[in-house]
């Protein structure tokens, strides 16, 4: 495949393993892959197993389903049960667990009309076959998510549509990096030495969006794509700046990814989107600045305005260390019930639900030698 | 969902794309990009492309790394130079 294969080359893989190991010495180098599409790779390819001792990559917050807090999904359950409502959701959310047990699913075999959309484009022309019903779009997810929803809500309102609405859950990259990084270790957080930045989020912000952090907190980013050469790439650059004290962000995904990003998306994000003062995230909390609503000129298009939805905080699962794994504190199977209790057919927490989710990759591709090394 | 592969535009009707993504023939919307042309590869999300494949940087990256490879070792035997273009 064009553009896959020649970054799985096996003798690639070798010589950056080699020049990896020669470089990483006389320190500790906690690297945080901070897109769950990352961990998903470095589990799917068992990359850990390529870097030396001194090299320890932790896992980050960026997978969409994961960071979404219970709270806000129970918003969703509790609209998706509204008669003549129907929520259109991207599938990976359906299992997600919500407060006493609750999920979408659960809400649907209850009754609740929810049905599963693979694009934005087939949630609005659920409004077209069922005029008479409210269509709400549960939208979440990262920059990646946001330009699709920014899109249909154009088209919403060209058309003047009535009955669809988008209850917005999207959240800002940066702010959560810098969130990160701004934790010494001592708090709580655990202290990281460089990040390996996402690969499609950058293709719309672009790698300029991330100077700001880097240069703040001294420390380097690398946008890395998502194939094993990727990021073995992206890892030994990391280590290369480290060594040499620099703190840039290096475009290590330039046949995607430009510095300004992709402009029609921006633009398009700006027109529909603005800025909540704060966000609450799972294991981070709330960030200010770190997630968008729809602008006033959208209102009309706000499920949340039109259906009155508040906000509750509510605590995750006992037993669920998603927040602390999403913090890099913790790593899957330092949970109890990882693997037995807990699985992606039964899972108890949202990491376990996506295959970008720290515990569902692990499970998928690498648990039995984690856990044998930590046992 | 945030998992995705390049995918090659096949056809441009308006702002549809037929890409073939893994084999598979699948409808896209290109309403986040502008000069996209059949034959160019896109990085596709929840079914809008959001980035074009820019060959020359692919080409560029490609060459570094089996640059770097060669500095690092002498060429294994059958090797093949680029990689890239034979896996076309
Ligand atoms: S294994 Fe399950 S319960 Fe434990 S942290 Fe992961 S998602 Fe939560």
């Amino acid at each position: 495949m064009k553009h896959v294969d020649a970054y799985r080359d096996p003798v690639l893989a070798k010589t950056l393993r080699a020049a990896i190991a020669e470089e990483a010495t006389g320190r500790r180098y906690a690297l945080m892959e901070f897109c769950g599409g990352h961990t998903h790779a470095i589990c799917r390819y068992g990359l850990e197993d390529l870097l030396p001792p001194t090299v320890t990559m932790i896992h980050g917050p960026g997978c969409p389903v994961c960071v979404l807090p219970i709270g806000r999904l129970d918003m969703a359950i509790e609209l998706a049960l509204r008669p003549g409502v129907i929520l259109a959701t991207y599938g990976d959310m359906l299992r997600v667990p919500g407060s006493n047990g609750n999920s979408l699913l659960k809400a649907k075999a209850a009754g609740a009309d929810i049905r599963m959309v693979y694009s934005t484009q087939a949630a609005l022309d659920l409004t077209e076959k069922h005029p008479d019903r409210q269509v709400v779009f549960f939208a979440i997810g990262f920059e990646t998510t946001t330009p699709p929803t920014a899109v249909a809500l154009a088209h919403a309102k060209a058309k003047g549509l009535r009955n669809f609405t988008v209850f917005c859950n999207h959240v800002l990259t940066p702010p959560a990096i810098d969130a990160i990084m701004a934790t010494d270790g001592t708090d709580g957080g655990i202290r990281i030495d460089g990040v390996v930045g996402p690969g499609h989020v950058s293709t719309v912000i672009g790698t300029g969006a991330y100077e700001e952090a880097a240069d703040k907190h001294r420390r380097p980013i690398v946008i890395s794509g998502f194939e094993p050469i990727d990021v073995l790439e992206s890892v030994l650059r990391l280590v290369r700046q480290i060594n040499r004290g620099e703190a840039r962000v290096e475009n290590g995904f330039s046949r995607a990814v430009r510095r300004d990003g992709n402009a029609k998306a921006l633009a398009l994000i700006d027109q529909v989107f603005g800025l909540r003062d704060s966000f609450e995230w799972r294991g981070l909390g709330a960030i200010p600045h770190s997630a968008l609503q729809l602008t006033d000129a959208y209102a009309d298009f706000d499920a949340e305005r039109r259906f009155g939805l508040v906000h509750r905080t509510v605590p995750d699962h006992k037993a669920c260390e998603c927040g602390d794994i999403l913090r890099g504190v913790k790593r899957p199977s330092d949970c109890k019930v990882f693997g037995n209790a807990c699985t992606p057919d039964n899972p108890l927490g949202s990491c376990m639900v996506s295959p970008e989710g720290a515990c569902a990759a692990f499970y998928l591709y690498g648990r039995f030698r984690d856990v044998a090394a930590t046992a | 969902m945030c998992l995705a592969l390049p995918a090659k535009v096949l056809g441009i009707t308006g702002e549809t794309g037929t890409v073939e993504l893994g084999g598979v023939e699948i409808d896209i919307s290109l309403a986040l990009l502008d000069d996209v042309q059949p034959g160019d590869y896109v990085v596709v999300h929840v079914g809008f492309a959001l980035s074009k494949i820019d060959e020359a940087e692919a080409r560029a990256t490609l060459a570094a790394l089996h640059a770097a490879r060669q500095a690092a070792a002498p060429p294994p035997p059958q090797h093949r130079n680029g990689g890239e273009e034979a896996a076309g």
